[in-house]
């Protein structure tokens, strides 16, 4: 039986950049095949590649045994590829007929028989999703499910999902699994894209490890661990994600007291939130995203006003200061969106490593910004951190997510803070990045510093907090001791289930 | 340094280009119209007299204090399409203080300076303030304080009119002989003078670079015109900044027409030079808020107004042909600069891989310095 899908060689350059080299593997049908790799490896350029939304520059497609060129994505739905998006499609005022049949009209119409389609489809894959709700009142697990059905009423016999599990808690993600072997048990072909290693060997028949670009390995999971997956994926052998012995202090650094936020609209965004971060403590806060770990951050740095309750930073009340204060006072930031809140894409490295401390030494001299002065740190900086980079002269959009991050802790870490404030601080960032962030912050964490988590990684806050309290539609609903708990009991505290 | 000349030629690429599809594109209206081609280059490009480079210096100066005003809002993504009302306000309060010669000689420019910067930063301001205060767009706003600043100067203008003048030109009060700016013999071959508020506009520029590149002030301006998100999270205060940006517009818009006051018409009146604020967008987006390349766009803008008065007589085209140059100039220089910006990019990108690359063979990785 010829192969779902057969690469053979498959090429791409970018100016300067291979983002594909020579990419070879083949899915066999019913398979559920996993394309792992670290960020920047070519998993994305590949799919697109594959979705024809790229061409390739060299190399050869199969699809069942036959030869094609996918000139766009309607080439390989043809061809029977369907691709479901990490970020999700759908119009949330709809509902899921109308977005099922949005763009494949000619179909099956846009009345009944598209309605008893989606029915036949939606049982006989076991996705449990109803024509006629409304978008707008589904859970993510459940749109989920609606852009696979969306796939498959287009007739897709194979699926790419990229980075299905991202938006998912553990519990949705293993109904989602059942969705995936029941679709390979009706002869559908699944390739799935992740960086979630426990994930792809527990749901994978087949594993492919692309770095720099190209095909390292295809592996049978049965015969791997996630470690040796990710030493096949880095290339090296990686650091282990030790557990230190507690150092956290009787000196309480940051203390919030019954802080509550409304929105323009009455709504509580946070309520009532209490906690205190002690020196040499990390505090983990775990939640799914939206749950109002975003503005607790914002209140925190003075960018929102909270309605009531006291931020205390040792002993001074910050409640009311402005965001500038806050930092000069020594809360380091680190924003959730590196590109949006953090850089200056098209400024020089060394004007991006004064930002947020351009009031303080060495980057000015009174009114005057002290450029020796800023260069000479963002030299310190980029050495100190291994940011990789041809020269600080270079703008910020040049380098890579992980080299960005590090010059962002790089420079938060440089002004002595005593309280930082991480979101999501190795989001988006490779394996080496992601390990040498997690030691500065450890380390400073040792030489006291307090440290506000937060966190869509439960294997980073599980790994890195001293305590974890999980976030709730605004209300903190609960406190996990990182040594005993499990990633099951996180999610389940962070849906509410618990 | 071969990055900087790199840099220096990505930067010119853009203008130059920008002119040569000017050049193209008026020529091929020419052909269409069956203009005679080659006499309107010939005039155009002609070496100008003494005087028309006297002329061109003048109108320079003042095209460049209108294009610095409005490259302060456009570093930090502030339209100010308002510097039209702002100077034209400003050199009217101006002008009705400076006539009245309560203050003898130079104290009496002095003040009249300072209202004109009061006046056209407070004329800004309003615009700042709607902006911070209620949400409106500064587009909007200032496109139409434009056409209230027309009518509340031509009905105040009608209040306090020189009745003696004794012509139907309608003007302020002239400012008496010892508080004019005298100009400089600078170009020999003709009488006509360069203004000494030449001395102004560069004072002006430089003022613009200092406080821009150098201060904390100007580089929390040039933050967050490129990013108002990163720079509220690095503690700048974005409406105050929103303010003081408009503020400061302002009030270079209100210098703009200063020049003329001292320098040519000593009074405001119905003949004052109009739309020198659009003049200065213009002007502002060829030299890309740079003060260098402001002058030479400034320069430019003044050289093809003064080298098209002979059209009509030596070529039989209409001197409008002009703004159709101006007007291309300045589309194909957006275009241009923005084809040019994203090769930068590209090629910086490039450069940093293959840089890395090379320093790097193989993928090592470390777990970071100690600290």
């Amino acid at each position: 039986m010829a192969p779902a899908v057969e690469l053979r060689g498959i090429t791409k350059r970018y100016p300067g950049v291979v983002a594909n080299n020579d990419v070879t593997f083949s899915v066999r049908r019913g398979t559920v095949h996993a394309i792992v790799g670290e960020n920047g490896a070519g998993k994305s350029t590949l799919m697109k590649i594959l979705y024809g939304v790229q061409r390739a520059d060299e190399g050869n497609i199969w699809v069942e045994g036959t030869e094609v060129s996918l000139q766009s994505p309607s080439d390989a739905i043809d061809a029977g590829i369907g691709m479901v998006f990490q970020h999700f499609m759908l119009a949330d005022n709809l509902t899921v007929l109308e977005n099922v049949v949005l763009g494949a009209e000619k179909l099956h119409g846009i009345g009944d028989r598209a309605r008893a389609e989606i029915k036949r489809i939606s049982a006989e894959y076991s996705l449990d999703v109803n024509p006629d709700d409304l978008v707008a009142e589904l859970g993510v697990g459940k749109r989920q499910r609606v852009e696979i059905l969306k796939v498959l009423y287009r007739g897709a016999k194979i699926l790419i999902l990229d980075e299905p599990t991202a938006v998912l808690v553990p519990q949705e993600v293993e109904e989602l699994f059942d969705n995936l072997r029941e679709l390979k048990s009706e002869g559908l072909t699944v390739i799935f894209i992740s960086h979630k290693l426990d994930e792809v060997l527990s749901v994978a028949d087949s594993i492919t490890v692309l770095r720099r670009g190209a095909t390292v390995a295809t592996v049978d999971p049965k015969s791997v661990t996630a470690r040796q997956l990710a030493e096949l994926m880095v290339g090296s052998e990686l650091p282990s994600p030790s557990t230190e012995e507690s150092t956290v202090t009787a000196h309480e650094v940051l203390a919030i007291t019954n802080l509550t936020l409304g929105s323009s609209d009455g709504r509580e965004i946070l309520g009532d939130v209490t906690l205190t971060i002690h020196a040499g403590e990390i505090l983990g806060i775990a939640g799914v995203e939206g749950n109002g770990q975003a503005e607790l951050v914002e209140a925190i740095m003075g960018m929102r006003e909270p309605s009531a309750g006291r931020i205390m930073l040792e002993d001074t009340d910050i409640s009311d200061w402005h965001t500038r204060e806050i930092r000069e006072a020594g809360v380091g930031y680190i924003p959730e969106d590196r590109q949006r809140h953090a850089l200056l894409l098209d400024a020089p490295l060394w004007e991006n490593a004064m930002l947020g401390h351009q009031t303080q030494k060495p980057n000015v001299t009174g009114v005057w910004v002290n450029a020796a002065g800023a260069k000479a740190e963002a030299e310190r900086i980029v050495a100190a951190y291994d940011v990789r980079t041809p020269s600080i002269f270079v703008t910020a959009h040049s380098l890579s997510g992980g080299n960005q991050q590090k010059l962002i802790v790089g420079r938060e870490m440089s002004h002595t803070p005593r309280v930082l404030v991480a979101a999501h601080p190795t989001r988006g960032v490779d394996v080496g990045a992601q390990a040498a962030i997690w030691h500065h912050i450890k380390q400073a964490r040792r030489e006291g510093l307090g440290v506000l988590l937060i966190s869509a990684d439960l294997d980073e806050l599980i790994g890195l907090s001293d305590t974890i309290l999980v976030m709730l539609r605004g209300r903190l609903s609960g406190e996990f001791d990182p040594d005993v708990v499990t990633a099951e009991e996180l999610g389940a505290a962070m849906t509410g289930a618990a | 340094m071969k990055a900087g000349l790199r840099r220096l030629g990505l930067a010119m690429a853009a203008p130059v280009l920008a002119v040569l599809v000017a050049f193209l594109v008026t020529s091929l209206i020419l052909l269409l119209a069956g203009d005679p081609v080659v006499a309107v280059w010939t005039q155009l490009l002609t070496v100008p007299r003494p005087r028309l480079i006297v002329a061109i210096i003048n109108g320079a100066s003042v095209f460049y204090l209108s294009a610095i005003a409005v490259a302060i809002g456009f570093r930090m993504n502030l339209f100010n399409i308002g510097v039209d009302g702002q100077y034209r306000v400003a050199a009217f309060a101006a002008a009705v203080f400076a006539g009245q010669g309560w203050l003898p000689g130079l104290l009496n420019i002095f003040v009249s300076l300072l209202i004109a910067v009061v006046v056209g930063a407070l004329w800004a301001g309003i615009a700042g303030w709607l902006k911070v205060s209620r949400g409106v767009s500064e587009v909007i706003s200032t496109i139409m304080l434009n056409a209230i600043a027309t009518g509340l100067v031509s009905f105040l203008l009608f209040k306090v009119a020189d009745s003696t003048a004794g012509s139907n030109v309608t003007s302020t009060k002239l400012v008496p002989p010892s508080s004019r700016v005298p100009g400089f013999a600078l170009i020999p071959g003709t009488p006509n003078r360069v203004y000494g508020f030449v001395l102004l506009a560069a004072l002006v520029g430089v003022a613009y670079w200092v406080i821009l590149n150098k201060t904390r002030f100007g580089y929390d301006l040039r933050a967050t015109g490129r990013s108002e998100t990163a720079a509220v999270a690095s503690g700048v205060n974005v409406k105050r900044m929103v303010l003081t940006a408009m503020l400061l517009s302002g009030a270079a818009a209100g210098l703009v027409g200063m020049p003329l006051l001292f320098g040519q018409d000593f009074s405001y009146g119905t003949t004052f030079q109009p739309g020198l604020g659009f003049a200065g967008i213009a002007i502002a987006l060829l030299g890309r808020n740079h003060p260098v390349g402001i002058a030479f766009g400034a320069l430019l803008w003044s050289y093809l107004e003064q080298q098209s008065n002979g059209l009509q007589i030596k070529a039989g085209v209409s001197t409008e042909l002009v703004f159709i140059i101006q007007g291309v100039i300045v589309l194909a220089v957006v275009i241009a600069y923005e084809v040019v910006r994203r090769a930068g990019l590209r090629m910086e990108q490039r450069n940093v891989a293959r840089q890395l690359d090379s320093d790097q063979p193989g993928y090592t990785f470390t777990q970071g310095a100690p600290v």
